[in-house]
C-alpha cells in the first residue's frame, strides 16, 4: 500500500486561506499572518479527497501531494 | 510615458486580433465569439491593445494555471512591456506607491501578510451574523417599498458596501461619498483627470480616518493597519492605498456579481429553483462559485509582464514581453469544464479563475464567497416570486469598466 505524504513549501504560501477550506483537517492558518499550517501531514484515507481538493485550488501552487 | 506609445508595429503585428475580441452583437454578456477559436488553435497568441502594443494572450486553463504562479511572470506595472488596462491605469501607475496590486515575491509576501489578518478564513466566518442582518434589513426595506424597484440600488450595491464599511471601520454617514467615489474610479470610461481628483479625495479621507483610528482604534481592517504602521510594519501611505484598493475592489465588483447572478438565474428558471428551494449550505456555496465561473466578471483585466523567457506550448514568451490572462476563457475552457457554457449549480466549480490565480490571486475571495452565499441564499428563498420587472432586451450593459456588468435591473414580485 502507498502512502500519501502533504508537502508545504510555505515561503511560496500567499495565506489565501483556500487550503484550509478545502480541507479543514489537513490545514490550518496561523493566526498572526494567514500562512498556511500543515495538521497532517499523512492524510488517511477519508481525508485524502479534501487534500487534494486543497491541492488543486492553492493559487501559490504551494501544496503537493507525494505518494511513497 | 514611454509606454503609452505605441511600438513600432511590425509587419506581422498589422493582422493581430485587437483585445478586447469583439463580444456577439446579440447577447451581451456571452464571452466574445473568437475567444473560443484562439483557445483551441492558439491557446497562446500575440493580439493588440488599445496602446498598440501587442502582448501575448493566454486563453486555457491549464496554460494560466502554470503560469500565474511562476515567479517569471510579473506584475511590476513600471515595466514598459506591461500591457495596461487603459490610459487612466498607465498614466497612474508611475505615481502609484508599490502595493500589493503591483509587486512581485518577496516585497509583495510582505505586503499581502501585513493586510491579510482580517480576510483569514475564521475571521471571515465571524462576519456570518452582520452579513445576514444586513441582507436581511435591505430585504425588510425591500418589501416594504414600492415595487418595481432597481435590484442594484436596493440590494446589489448597498450589500457590499455595508460590508466593507464594517470591515474597514468606515463610518455609515459617509457611505454615499464612497459608494460615489469608488464607482467612478473603477469607470474605465471616466475622464482620467476626474478618475485621480476622486482617488485623490478618497485617500485623502482614508489617511484621516486612519490618524484617529491610531489613537482610538476598533475591532477593524484600518485600525489594524494602524496598530502596524504604528510598530513600524508597513508605512503610513502604504495603509492608506491599501484601504483604497479594499474599498474600490470590494464594491463593484460583488454587486455586479448579485447584480448579474440574478440576472443570469432569472433566464435559468430551473437552476434559481434549486436556490429557492434548499438551506444546504454546501449546495449554496457550490452555486457561488458555479456563478462566478459562469459570470466571470473580471474578464481581461488580468496583466502581467515576463520577466525572463518562459516556454509555454510551442511558443516563448520573451523576457519583456506583455502577457494578458482572459479569466473568461480560461472558466469556459471545455478541458476544465465539460459543457462549460452550460449553468449547472452543482457541477464542480470550485477549481475556476474567476479570482485570479497565483499569489496574486483575490485578497477578498473568502469575504466576497461569503457575501454572495448570504445574498443568493436569502433573497430568492425570502421573495420566491421575484422576477424580472422590464423586458431584458431593454437593459443596458456596462463594457467600459473593469469589471462587466448590468446598469440596472428592475424588479417586482
Ligand atoms: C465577486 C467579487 C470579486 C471578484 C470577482 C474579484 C476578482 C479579483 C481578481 C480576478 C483579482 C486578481 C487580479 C490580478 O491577478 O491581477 C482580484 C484581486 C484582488 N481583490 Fe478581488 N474580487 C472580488 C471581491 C473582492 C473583495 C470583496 C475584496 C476586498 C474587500 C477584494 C480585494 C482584492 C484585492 C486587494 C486584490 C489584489 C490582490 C493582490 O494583487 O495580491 N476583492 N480580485
Ligand atoms: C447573465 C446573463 C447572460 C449570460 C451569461 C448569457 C450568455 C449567453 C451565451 C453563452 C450565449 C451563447 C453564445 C454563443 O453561442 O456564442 C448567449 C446567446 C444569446 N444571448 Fe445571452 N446571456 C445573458 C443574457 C442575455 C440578455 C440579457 C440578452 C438580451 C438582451 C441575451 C440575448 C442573447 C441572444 C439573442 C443570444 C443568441 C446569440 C446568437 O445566437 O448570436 N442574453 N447568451
Ligand atoms: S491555499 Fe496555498 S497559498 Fe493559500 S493558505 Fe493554503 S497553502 Fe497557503
Amino acid at each position: 500500500m502507498t502512502t500519501t505524504r502533504v508537502e508545504l513549501d510555505e515561503p511560496k504560501c500567499v495565506a489565501s486561506g483556500q487550503c484550509v477550506l478545502a480541507a479543514p483537517e489537513v490545514f490550518d492558518q496561523r493566526d498572526d499572518d494567514g500562512v498556511a499550517v500543515l495538521l497532517e501531514e499523512y492524510p488517511g484515507e477519508e481525508l485524502l479527497h479534501d487534500a487534494r481538493a486543497a491541492e488543486a485550488v492553492c493559487p501559490a501552487a504551494a501544496i503537493r501531494l507525494v505518494e511513497r | 510615458m514611454s509606454e503609452a506609445l505605441p511600438r513600432p508595429a511590425d509587419d506581422a503585428a498589422e493582422e493581430l486580433p485587437e483585445y478586447p475580441l469583439p463580444r456577439s452583437a446579440r447577447c451581451p454578456l456571452a464571452p466574445a465569439p473568437a475567444v473560443r477559436e484562439l483557445r483551441a488553435r492558439h491557446p497562446v497568441t500575440k493580439v493588440r491593445i488599445w496602446n498598440g502594443s501587442t502582448p501575448w494572450l493566454v486563453t486555457r486553463h491549464a496554460d494560466q494555471r502554470a503560469l500565474l504562479p511562476d515567479p517569471r511572470v510579473s506584475d511590476d506595472d513600471l515595466d514598459p512591456g506591461f500591457p495596461h488596462v487603459n490610459a487612466h491605469r498607465a498614466m497612474i501607475a508611475p505615481v502609484t506607491p508599490r502595493l500589493i496590486t503591483n509587486t512581485d515575491a518577496p516585497e509583495h509576501t510582505r505586503l499581502r501578510r501585513t493586510v491579510n489578518g482580517p480576510f483569514l478564513v475564521k475571521r471571515i466566518e465571524r462576519m456570518r451574523a452582520p452579513v445576514q442582518r444586513i441582507v436581511d434589513d435591505l430585504i425588510d426595506t425591500m418589501l416594504a417599498g414600492p415595487r418595481p424597484v432597481d435590484l442594484l440600488t436596493a440590494f446589489a450595491l448597498p450589500v457590499p458596501s455595508l460590508v466593507i464599511a464594517e470591515l474597514l471601520g468606515v463610518p455609515y454617514e459617509d457611505h454615499d461619498f464612497f459608494q460615489r467615489s469608488s464607482s467612478l474610479v473603477l469607470d474605465g470610461a471616466a475622464a482620467p483627470e476626474e478618475a485621480r481628483r476622486v482617488s485623490g479625495e478618497l485617500a485623502a479621507y482614508l489617511d484621516d480616518l486612519i490618524k484617529r483610528k491610531t489613537d482610538d482604534p476598533g475591532e477593524d481592517v484600518l485600525s489594524e493597519m494602524a496598530g502596524r504602521v504604528r510598530d513600524g510594519e508597513m508605512s503610513h501611505t502604504e495603509a492608506v492605498h491599501m484601504g483604497v484598493a479594499m474599498l474600490i475592489a470590494g464594491h463593484e465588483t460583488t454587486a455586479t456579481m448579485i447584480g448579474l447572478g440574478t440576472l443570469a438565474l432569472f433566464e435559468h428558471p430551473d437552476q434559481l429553483a434549486l436556490l429557492r428551494e434548499t438551506d444546504d449550505p454546501k449546495l449554496i456555496a457550490n452555486a457561488v462559485d458555479e456563478l462566478l465561473r459562469y459570470l466571470t466578471i473580471v474578464q481581461t483585466g488580468v496583466r502581467r509582464v515576463a520577466k525572463e523567457d518562459i516556454e509555454i506550448g510551442s511558443v516563448v514568451v520573451r523576457k519583456g514581453e506583455g502577457i494578458v490572462f482572459d479569466l473568461h476563457a480560461a472558466n469556459w475552457d471545455p478541458e476544465a469544464f465539460p459543457e462549460a457554457e452550460r449553468l449547472d449549480l452543482t457541477r464542480p466549480a470550485r477549481t475556476h479563475q474567476a479570482f485570479g490565480h497565483g499569489p496574486h490571486q483575490c485578497l477578498g475571495q473568502n469575504l466576497a464567497r461569503l457575501e454572495l452565499q448570504v445574498a443568493y441564499g436569502t433573497l430568492y428563498r425570502r421573495i420566491p416570486t421575484l422576477r424580472a420587472a422590464a423586458p431584458i432586451e431593454d437593459l443596458s450593459f456596462d463594457r467600459t469598466g473593469t469589471t462587466y456588468g448590468v446598469h440596472s435591473l428592475p424588479v417586482t414580485w
